[in-house]
C-alpha cells in the first residue's frame, strides 16, 4: 500500500492504494465518484476520460499513484453551485446523449478540446473525440453540441432546430 | 389548484429536451455496477479458452488458498440449482437444442464459455484468483463453418446427431398469400443468383453487463444491466426454480443494450445462485473483453437467393434459402431472429411469389440472438442488393427499378406476399424528398463525368428503400409463430393528491428516453403540465407488469398502453366531476385537463378532482375513491415504419478507400411524439449499419479463438469515422393505433447497410465488380478492384464463406492511411490476400 494525497472535485483526499490501483477504480470505489465509468480494458472508449490538473486524461491509464499531489476533475465536479457547466447544459439542449454511458467522458474530453482549440472546424471536432467512443447518439449531436461552445459560435438556442 | 397553466396546446410532435439527462450528465446516474452492499462479495468468471472438448477435471485449491477468495463453484457445485438456460422461441415442434448449463459440466463448446466462478472479498482478489484454476480439457473437433456444418461432418453436439437445429419454412403458394415460386422461376425472363453473407457482429453497448444481487431479504433483489427486468424475473424464477414471488428485479440506468441485454445471461443465474447459496449480496462485472467474447452476438448469415423477373424488372418471384448460425446454443430468442426477417424479404415490393427456407445451423462459436433489427437487417440488405442487381440486368437506374415495384400509396393497406398487412406509406412521397435533398441527378451526373474521364476516385450512389415490421407484437401472431410469450405491454396512471400524476410503464428504456416522450404523452391525455409527469420503470416491485423494450415496441406498444390507461383515469373521473358539479354525465366533456359542463362556465380541474377523490369525503354512491388505473395494451397489428436512404460514396479505386461523403435519409415513422428522439434514434441507427458495411466482424481462428477480442481489433466507430447525416422524415400516420406511431429504433440500422454497400459497388460496377462481402474494407475493395483487371473472381463471388478475408485495422474511412498494425492478424496468406490490411491502406497497388 503507498499513501496518496489527491484533490478530487475540489477536495483533498489522503488514502492507502495498491501500486497496481488505477486512477479510475480509485475514483470510484474510494472515493466514491461513480459519475466517472468503466467502458473497457484497453484504454479504447474514453468513458473514464477525467481532467488531470486541467488536461483529459483516461483514468483507466494512469495509476493512482501518479495522480498522487495532483488535481482531478470528474464530471462531478463540473457544475458549481449547482449551475450546470455550459458544455454540459450544451450536451442536454443538442440532445448529446441517449443512454448517457459515455456522456461524462464525452463532456471532459470536448471540454479539453475546445481548450486546446476554442473555435475547431466540424472535422477537427470529430477528430478530438476519436477516443471517445458513443454507441448510441451517431456523434452528430455531440458535435453539435461541442460546436456550440466554440468561440464565435451560435448560442445553443439558436442551434436548437430537431431537423438538421 | 388548477393545473393547466403554462402547457403548449399540444406536447406531441414537440422537441422537449429529456427528463433523463440532468443525472446523466452530472455522473449521478445508478448504473448497476456502482452499487455497493453491505458484506457485498465480488465474483470473477473462469472460461474455457478451448472452443469444443470435455472437461476432464478442474483443480480449485490454488484459487481457494489465494487471498480474499471465499468460494469457487464449478459446474458441478450447482448443477441441480442452475437449471438450463432458456429459450423462448422453439421455432419448430422438432427443433433440435442442447442442455445450456450456466456453467459448463461435462463440456465446453465456445471459447469463453464459464467453467467456474470465483468469489471474493475484492474484485481483484477474484480476478487474480481466475488464473490460478487448473482446468484440463479433452479436445473435441471444432466446428466453424455454419455452411459445412449444415451438410453433416463433425459435430457441435454429438448428442443431437446433427448440426442443424431446426428448419423452418414459409411458401406464398402454400401460405395462400401469393403463387408457387418454382413456377415463377421457370418461367422467369431475367434469372438473378446471388449469395450474401451477414458478418458476425457484437451488439457493443457501452455499459458492460453488470449485476448485482442481494438475497437478504424476504424477496432476493438482482440488479442487471438488462433491457427485460420483467421478463427476466419470470426466467430466472422458472430456470432456477424459484419461487417468482420471491424475486424481485431491477434494472436502473441502463447503459445501451441494441439486442444485447435482450437475454438471461449465464453471468445473471450464476450470481443469483451463488448469493443465495452464501447468503451474502454478490456483484458480477464483466470486462469489455468478456463482453465480447461471450456476450451474444448478432447476424452471422448466409443468403441465397434467386429472383425471376420480366424483360422489364418486374419481380415475378423471390426465393430465399438461408443459413442462420446460432453459436453453440439457442439463447432466449436466437432461433426466431432469421425468422423475423423472413416476412420482410418482399420488403415494398409487389411479389406474387415467395419462399423461404432457413435452416438454424450450431458451431462452436459464442451464441447469436437479437442485434439491432435483428433478422430484418439482413433480409433488408438482401433485397436491396439484388433490386440494384435487377437493375443492372434491365439497365435501368436503380431507383426507376424500385419505383416499378412498389406498393403504390393508393393501394394501401396492402396484403403482403409474406402474409403482413401493411396499413399505411408513401414511398414515393419519400424517395421524392430524399432525391431532392441528396440532389440525385446532379451524384449522377458527377457519376457519369468521373466515369468517361476515367477518374481514380469513382462516385457510387447508394440506394436502399427500406420498410421494416416492428412494435413486438401481437400475441395471436407470436402464438403463432411459436414464441412462448405475449406482446402486450401494460401500464398504469396514478392521480396523486396533489395533482402530480406517476406514470408506470412496463418498457424498460436504456437510452431511449421513455421518461420524456411518455410524460408529453401523458401530458396532452391528461392536460397536465409535462412536468408534472414522473415516469417510473425498470422495476418489478414499482411497475411489476411488463415486457421490456425491444423490436422497436415500446412507443407503439407501451406507448398506446399508457394511453389507455389516461383514459382510463378520464373515464373513472367523469362520473366524480359530474358528481361534485351536480350535472349530469352526459353533459359533460373533458378538455384541456377540466371536465366542464357543456353550455355552463361550470367546470372542475383534474388535479382539484385528484384531491377530492385522496379526501373522498363527497363521493358518489359506489363509486371507489381513487382515479387510479392501469391497462394492458395488445396491439392488432405490427408497425411498417419505411423510408429512403441515400449515400454517396466516392471509392479510391488506386487504395480500395470507400469515403462516405453523403448521406441523406427520409424516414416515415407515422406520428412523431419527440423530433429530438427520433432523430437520435436515426442517426444512432446510421452508424450501426454502416458500421456493418464498413468496420465491424468478429472474427474466428481455425481454433475457435474470437481474434477480434477487445476495442482494439473490433472497430466500434468513432466520430472521425463517421459523416454529418442529412436527415428528414415524411409522415403517414398508422392507422393500427390510436397515436399513430410506428417504431423507429431499428429503422436506421436496418436502412443504411445495404445503402452504403449498394453505393461502393455503384461506384465499381463499370468495373464489372457486382458485390463486395461485408464489411467493405479498404482491402476487400481494393481486391476486388485487382482481380477484375487480371480477370479473376472476385473474393465476394466466392462461396466458401471461412475463406472471409482480410479484416482492415484502418478504421479511419474518411481519411488516408492509419496504421496498420496487421502483423498478428490469423488470416495474413489466406487466397485472397494478395497483401496485408497494413500495406493495402497504404496504397500498395
Ligand atoms: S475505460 Fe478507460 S478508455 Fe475505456
Ligand atoms: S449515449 Fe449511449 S454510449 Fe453514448
Amino acid at each position: 500500500m503507498t499513501q496518496i494525497s489527491i484533490n478530487v472535485d475540489g477536495v483533498n483526499y489522503s488514502d492507502d492504494v495498491e501500486p497496481r490501483t488505477l486512477l479510475v477504480h480509485y475514483l470510484r470505489e474510494q472515493v466514491g465518484k461513480t459519475g466517472t465509468v468503466i467502458g473497457c480494458d484497453t484504454s479504447n472508449c474514453g468513458s473514464c476520460t477525467v481532467h488531470l490538473d486541467g488536461q483529459s486524461v483516461k483514468s483507466c491509464s494512469v495509476f493512482a499513484v501518479q495522480a498522487d499531489g495532483h488535481e482531478v476533475t470528474t464530471i462531478e465536479g463540473l457544475a458549481v453551485d449547482g449551475q450546470l457547466h455550459p458544455m454540459q447544459q450544451a450536451f442536454h439542449e443538442n440532445h448529446a446523449l441517449q443512454c448517457g454511458y459515455c456522456t461524462p467522458g464525452m463532456i471532459m474530453q470536448s471540454i479539453d478540446l475546445l481548450n486546446e482549440n476554442p473555435s475547431p472546424s466540424e472535422e477537427e471536432v470529430r477528430d478530438g473525440l476519436e477516443g471517445n467512443l458513443c454507441r448510441c447518439t451517431g456523434y452528430q449531436n455531440i458535435v453539435k453540441a461541442v460546436l456550440s461552445q466554440a468561440e464565435g459560435a451560435r448560442t445553443p438556442s439558436e442551434a436548437q432546430g430537431a431537423q438538421s | 389548484m388548477t393545473v393547466t397553466e403554462d402547457r403548449p396546446a399540444a406536447e406531441i410532435g414537440q422537441a422537449r429536451r429529456r427528463k433523463e439527462d440532468q443525472r446523466l450528465i452530472t455522473g449521478r446516474t445508478k448504473w448497476t455496477d456502482n452499487l455497493t452492499l453491505p458484506g457485498m462479495l465480488h465474483l470473477a468468471m473462469v472460461r474455457s479458452p478451448v472452443a469444443h472438448g470435455t472437461i476432464t477435471s478442474i483443480d480449485v485449491e490454488e484459487a481457494k488458498a489465494s487471498p480474499g477468495v471465499i468460494a469457487v463453484i464449478t459446474g458441478r457445485d450447482i448443477a441441480d440449482e442452475q437449471g438450463s438456460l432458456p429459450c423462448a422461441w422453439p421455432i419448430t415442434e422438432d427443433q433440435l437444442a442442447p442442455p445450456h448449463p450456466s456453467i459448463a459440466v461435462d463440456t465446453v463448446n465456445f471459447a469463453g464459455e464459464i467453467v467456474a466462478c470465483i468469489v471474493a472479498r475484492t474484485a481483484a482478489q477474484a480476478k487474480d484468483a481466475v488464473e490460478l484454476v487448473d482446468v484440463e480439457y479433452d479436445d473435441l473437433p471444432v466446428v466453424l463453418d455454419m455452411a459445412a456444418a449444415a451438410e453433416g461432418g463433425d459435430l457441435t453436439h454429438p448428442d443431437l446427431g446433427t448440426n442443424v437445429s431446426a428448419t423452418w419454412v414459409f411458401d406464398s403458394a402454400e401460405a395462400g398469400t401469393g403463387t408457387n415460386v418454382e413456377d415463377a422461376i421457370q418461367a422467369g425472363e431475367i434469372i438473378i443468383e446471388r449469395t450474401y453473407r451477414q458478418q458476425r457482429l457484437i451488439p457493443a453497448f457501452m455499459e458492460p453487463r453488470s449485476i448485482v444481487v442481494d438475497p437478504t431479504g424476504e424477496q432476493t433483489t438482482m440488479w442487471s444491466a438488462t433491457q427485460i427486468p420483467h421478463i427476466l424475473k419470470l426466467m430466472l424464477a422458472l430456470t432456477c426454480g424459484i419461487s417468482e414471488s420471491k424475486l424481485r428485479v431491477i434494472a436502473p440506468d441502463v447503459g445501451g443494450g441494441f439486442g444485447g441485454k435482450l437475454q438471461v445471461t449465464p453471468e445473471e443465474v450464476i450470481t443469483l445462485v451463488v448469493s443465495r447459496r452464501l447468503g451474502r449480496p454478490c456483484k458480477y462485472t464483466e470486462t469489455r473483453s468478456e463482453s465480447i467474447l461471450a456476450a451474444h452476438h448478432g447476424r452471422d448469415q448466409i443468403q441465397h437467393l434467386t429472383l425471376s423477373a420480366n424483360r422489364d424488372g418486374t419481380v415475378t418471384g423471390l426465393k430465399v434459402e438461408l443459413l442462420a448460425d446460432m453459436g453453440a446454443y439457442l439463447g432466449l430468442v436466437t432461433p426466431g431472429v432469421p425468422i423475423l426477417g423472413a416476412f420482410m424479404y418482399n420488403s415494398i415490393y409487389k411479389f406474387p411469389a415467395y419462399r423461404f427456407v432457413c435452416k438454424n445451423i450450431f458451431t462452436n462459436k459464442a451464441w447469436t440472438d437479437a442485434y439491432r433489427g435483428a433478422g430484418r437487417p439482413e433480409a433488408t440488405f438482401a433485397i436491396e442488393r439484388i433490386m440494384d442487381e435487377l437493375a443492372a440486368e434491365v439497365g435501368v437506374d436503380p431507383m426507376e427499378i424500385r419505383e416499378r415495384n412498389w406498393i403504390k400509396p393508393e393501394e394501401f393497406p396492402f396484403s403482403t406476399v409474406a402474409g403482413m398487412e401493411y396499413d399505411t406509406g408513401n414511398y414515393e412521397a419519400a424517395t421524392d424528398k430524399a432525391k431532392q435533398l441528396f440532389g440525385y441527378d446532379e451524384l449522377r451526373a458527377e457519376q457519369q463525368r468521373r466515369r468517361e474521364s476515367g477518374d481514380p476516385v469513382q462516385l457510387g450512389i447508394g440506394v436502399s428503400t427500406f420498410t421494416e415490421m416492428c412494435g413486438l407484437a401481437p400475441s395471436r401472431v407470436l402464438g403463432a409463430l411459436s414464441y412462448a410469450a405475449g406482446g402486450w405491454e401494460h401500464a398504469t396512471v396514478r392521480m396523486l393528491p396533489s395533482g402530480k400524476v406517476e406514470v408506470l410503464t412496463g418498457t424498460s428504456p436504456h437510452g431511449q428516453g421513455h421518461e420524456t416522450a411518455w410524460s408529453q404523452i401523458v401530458a396532452d391525455r391528461l392536460g397536465v403540465p409535462f412536468d408534472d409527469v414522473e415516469v417510473l420503470h425498470g422495476d418489478t416491485q414499482i411497475a411489476a407488469r411488463g415486457l421490456d423494450s425491444y423490436g422497436s415496441r415500446s412507443l407503439v406498444v407501451g406507448g398506446m398502453a399508457v394511453v389507455a390507461a389516461a383514459d382510463k383515469v378520464i373515464e373513472k373521473a367523469k362520473p366524480i366531476a359530474a358528481h361534485l358539479l351536480e350535472a349530469d354525465v352526459d353533459d359533460l366533456e373533458f378538455e384541456a385537463g377540466k371536465f366542464g359542463v357543456r353550455g355552463t362556465d361550470a367546470s372542475i380541474g383534474i388535479g382539484e378532482l385528484a384531491f377530492a377523490v385522496f379526501s373522498a369525503h363527497n363521493m358518489p354512491e359506489g363509486v371507489e375513491p381513487s382515479l387510479d388505473a392501469e391497462a394492458t395494451y395488445d396491439p392488432v397489428n405490427f408497425s411498417f415504419p419505411h423510408g429512403t436512404h441515400l449515400c454517396a460514396v466516392e471509392v479510391d479505386t488506386e487504395t480500395g478507400e470507400a469515403k462516405i461523403r453523403d448521406y441523406t435519409c427520409v424516414d416515415d415513422v407515422g406520428k412523431v411524439i419527440n423530433p429530438l428522439i427520433v432523430e437520435g434514434q436515426v442517426h444512432g441507427g446510421l452508424v450501426q449499419g454502416i458500421a456493418q458495411a464498413l468496420f465491424e466482424e468478429a472474427l474466428y481462428d481455425d481454433s475457435g479463438t474470437l481474434v477480434t477480442g477487445s476495442f482494439v481489433d473490433y472497430l466500434v466507430p468513432s466520430a472521425a469515422d463517421m459523416p454529418h447525416f442529412t436527415t428528414d422524415r415524411t409522415e403517414s400516420p398508422s392507422t393500427t393505433n390510436a397515436l399513430g406511431v410506428k417504431g423507429v429504433g431499428e429503422a436506421g440500422t436496418i436502412a443504411s447497410t445495404p445503402a452504403v454497400v449498394n453505393a461502393i459497388v455503384d461506384a465499381l460496377r463499370h468495373l464489372g465488380i457486382n458485390d463486395i462481402e461485408m464489411p467493405c474494407t479498404p482491402h476487400r475493395v481494393w481486391s476486388a478492384i485487382q482481380s477484375r483487371s487480371s480477370g479473376e473472381e472476385t473474393p465476394a463471388q466466392s462461396q466458401n464463406v471461412a475463406d472471409s478475408g482480410l479484416p482492415s485495422h484502418n478504421v479511419t474511412v474518411s481519411e488516408g492511411p492509419a496504421d496498420g498494425g496487421d502483423g498478428a492478424d490469423p488470416n495474413v496468406g489466406r487466397a485472397d490476400s494478395t497483401s496485408t490490411g497494413s500495406e493495402t491502406n497504404g496504397g500498395a497497388a
